[in-house]
């Protein structure tokens, strides 16, 4: 039995009712042989995607496009939008019913990565702030 | 109640647990082998995720602790970073199409997909470590400064995990070779495959994070 039938097995029940097996690990796709040809295209638009991310990115900070002070905020925002490119297309990680598992895990990640740098800067800048630098300080002094 | 208004109203089976199933099994049996071997997988994935978050981090809290020494915009070469990237963004492209060539069962096409998937790969270590050495011999190694030492420990760490993705790859071409297409194979497969975009992922935060804030600092 080849895997794309065993990925679509479908059965019937005790009750009856015909069953799909619909789950997907992460990275998965449903795929027969003929159906390459669309697997190709997700990962050629997934690269595409991720190109013209990838120029903005690098090519953003050299103009003036927007102001300088947002730069930093506009390159993050891009890396994001590319990371969630990557996810969906790359890692084959969606929102549909047959990936719950998958997502509610990759949003437990996210928010312990958000806790850990987002805690940990606004700690430290905190802490920065409260403890004034020595010139600072001897010019209060004086 | 047929079959057909079942899947109308509830066309996953959310909602709807037949009697007499083992718990936990939900309704169609156990997991395959290969959802539960991707999904363990990716939790490990994630926590390898979060451990790099630690390393982000501490860089970016170190990232204008110089010491005096030598900032990122004066030591990061933007050139040099857009090849690295890429190369590590196509060669994930290729580890794609390898995994449509094992989809298809067509041995030429995954190793044709697989080495050039490890040329680039290797391109980009090869560029980082030149990187590393220019900047060791112009005296900004990692005791330098905080700032060095943060970064020399997030951009190395993420060059491991590539490292152990080539070799990894080597092995996976043996495997596919010696054993063929064999179902445990191919979920080592699945498993390589992720493992390898999830590294293009990191590299994504790290040369934003890192090289292009860093340069504009």
């Amino acid at each position: 039995m080849s895997n794309a039938d065993d990925r679509h097995a479908q059965r019937r029940d005790i009750d009856g009712l015909e069953r799909y097996d619909i789950d997907t690990a992460p990275g998965d796709e449903y795929l027969g042989d003929a159906e390459v040809g669309s697997g190709l295209r997700g990962y050629v638009i997934g690269l595409g995607l991720a190109t013209l991310l990838t120029i903005a990115s690098f090519w953003l900070p050299g103009t003036n496009l927007i102001w300088a002070p947002g730069i930093p905020v506009a390159l993050v925002v891009l890396a994001i939008a590319q990371m969630g490119v990557h996810l969906v297309f790359f890692l084959h990680i969606t929102t549909g019913p047959d990936n719950t598992n998958n997502a509610l895990a990759l949003a437990f990640g996210v928010l312990i990565v958000v806790l850990v740098i987002g805690g940990s800067i606004w700690i430290m800048a905190n802490l920065d702030h409260n403890l004034m630098p020595m010139n600072a300080n001897m010019d209060m002094n004086r | 109640m047929t079959a057909i208004d079942v899947r109308e109203r509830d066309p996953y089976r959310l909602g709807h647990r037949s009697h007499g199933h083992a718990p936990g099994h939900g309704d169609s049996g156990p997991a395959p082998i290969r959802i539960v071997v991707g999904y363990g997988f990716w939790i490990f994935l994630l926590s390898d995720i979060v451990m790099f978050s630690a390393f982000f981090a501490a860089y970016a809290v170190l990232a204008g602790k110089t010491a005096g020494g030598p900032s990122g915009a004066e030591l990061f070469d933007l050139r040099n970073v857009a090849i690295e990237t890429a190369a590590l963004l196509l060669s994930s492209f290729t580890c794609g199409l390898a995994s449509l060539a094992v989809t298809a069962r067509r041995s030429s096409w995954f190793y044709v997909a697989m080495a050039v998937t490890f040329v680039l790969g290797a391109t980009f270590i090869l560029l980082e470590l030149r990187e590393f050495a220019h900047m060791v011999a112009s005296g900004a190694g990692p005791t330098r400064s905080a700032f060095l030492s943060a970064f020399f420990t997030l951009v190395g760490c993420h060059g491991l995990h590539v490292t152990a993705g080539l070799l990894w790859l080597l092995t996976m071409m043996a495997q596919i070779f010696a054993k063929g297409f064999r179902d445990d194979i191919l979920r080592r497969f699945m498993c390589f495959s992720l493992f390898w975009h999830a590294l293009d992922i990191i590299w994504v935060a790290l040369f934003t994070v890192v090289y292009l804030l860093g340069a504009s600092r």
